[in-house]
């Protein structure tokens, strides 16, 4: 989720949780070494990252769009030939190492990824493999 | 002085402050050499060639090594918040940093202490803190495509990533959307809306669309936002005025897109090598449309208005 305008820094996410779990959630952030920036109490509703999807069918490529991301293949080897869009700088470098490579064997955005254009384009490209029926 | 400013995706690539040079289809700074790919190198290396053709020094590149952990940006953001107030730049483009706030603001009050503003244009990450920071009208050009034009007309998405669904993202409502962006005061004063067809709009005003030659492959291909930004950086560097600049970027860009007969799969290098012949013809063309407007009559064209600039063509 996205962050109130009050506690915004740049490229945020927010975790929503019931404030009686507090300590736990806590405990299991810093175990993951994600330690929080703040904790806040809030009551009004946080935004909702973006789910709307585009496509577009170039003949023998496909794009897909989430939010300011778009990743294209080629449908009959289900290569990555572009990833195109974003402003964050994780982006270049996740494109260095998908372009190349097909749907099956290229790492997913969002284990190599760091930021909301990363977690962008991970949605495109799970969109993009079950268009595909991976 | 025009001065590019952004991150290469680099581990331990420390802050390197040079002139950017295209050398053996590489961009270079320093004693670095960058294939010509996507996001800042394909920016540089579009703003180099554009001042090698049009007789103009080198663009001066601050850019360091970040692979999205932001470490790099904050390196970059500090060295430039003490170096800003005396630097002799006259455009100032800013791309892929990792937005932040805090630092924005610093960088943007060491630019406000200079003596004479700059030309200020952002993309990528920082137009997108730009719009987060609320200083988006202080800003002389952005160059967002549909998706990121729906995050700057959605008053509350700290990111494109929180865009809300009912602003839509389609060709057709581009304009609704410009209108949106103007009146939360959310866009900067000129901006080029990248898209099937582009928009150039100033305060507000839709004042040109090119969508000719029409290149469908070109919204897929990574880098070609970047050669546009890099683009009209170097032409309002060479004393365009920001409107005209952003009309004649747009026609070379796609001009440039045309002559590599790209598809879906070609890379942005490849498009990038066909900027000068993109310059030359697209120029050609605005000249021809200056000369016969001029010979009917006392109407005059907007672009003759503009003063003699430094073009070897």
């Amino acid at each position: 989720m996205g962050p109130p305008p009050e506690l915004r820094k740049g490229c945020d996410l927010v975790i929503e949780f019931p404030l009686v779990e507090q300590l736990n959630i806590l405990r299991v952030l810093e175990e993951k070494k994600v330690p929080s920036i703040e904790m806040v109490p809030v009551d009004s509703p946080l935004l909702k990252p973006i789910d709307l999807f585009k496509t577009k069918d170039y003949g023998n490529y496909i794009m897909v769009r989430a939010a300011n991301m778009k990743l294209t293949v080629e449908k009959n080897t289900l290569k990555i030939v572009n990833i195109s869009g974003g402003g964050c700088p994780d982006v270049p470098y996740i494109a260095e190492e998908l372009v190349g490579k097909t749907l099956r064997e290229a790492p997913s955005p969002k284990e190599i990824g760091h930021t909301l254009c990363a977690y962008a384009l991970h949605m495109a490209y799970e969109e993009l493999k079950k268009k595909c029926s991976l | 002085m025009l001065a590019l400013i952004g991150t290469i995706p680099l581990q331990n690539l420390p802050v390197i402050s040079d002139e950017f040079f295209i050398r053996d289809g590489n961009v270079t700074i320093g004693e670095e050499s960058f294939l010509l790919h996507r996001g800042f190198p394909a920016m540089a290396g579009a703003a180099a060639i554009v001042c090698t053709e049009l007789g103009l020094s080198p663009p001066i590149g601050f850019t360091v090594g970040d692979i999205g952990l932001g470490d790099g940006s904050r390196r970059l953001y500090e060295y430039l918040e003490n170096r800003l107030a005396d630097l002799p730049s006259t455009v100032l483009t800013f791309h892929y940093l990792m937005p932040d706030i805090f630092w924005h603001n610093q960088v943007f009050r060491a630019i406000e202490e200079k003596i004479k503003r700059p030309v200020l244009i952002a993309d990528a990450g920082f137009m997108y803190v730009a719009k987060m920071s609320g200083y988006a009208p202080s800003y002389d050009l952005f160059t967002p495509d549909i998706g990121e034009l729906a995050f700057l007309a959605d008053e509350v998405a700290p990111h494109p990533f929180y865009t809300r669904g009912f602003i839509c993202h389609e060709e057709d409502n581009v304009p609704s959307l410009i209108s949106r962006a103007y009146r939360a005061g959310n866009a900067s004063k000129v901006m080029i809306v990248k898209g099937e067809r582009d928009y150039i709009c100033s305060k507000g005003r839709i004042v040109a669309t090119i969508e000719d030659p029409c290149i469908e492959p070109l919204e897929a291909i990574g880098g070609t936002g970047d050669t546009l930004t890099g683009i009209v950086s170097a032409l309002i560097y060479g004393r365009y005025a920001v409107e005209e600049a952003a009309i004649l970027a747009a026609k070379i860009n796609r001009l440039a897109g045309d002559l590599a007969h790209p598809t879906p799969g070609t890379q942005v290098s490849e498009i990038i090598m066909h900027i000068p012949m993109a310059i030359s013809m697209a120029l050609k063309k605005t000249y021809k449309k200056q000369d016969e407007s001029q010979e009917q009559g006392p109407h005059m064209s907007r672009h003759s208005k503009r003063p003699g600039f430094p073009l070897k063509i």
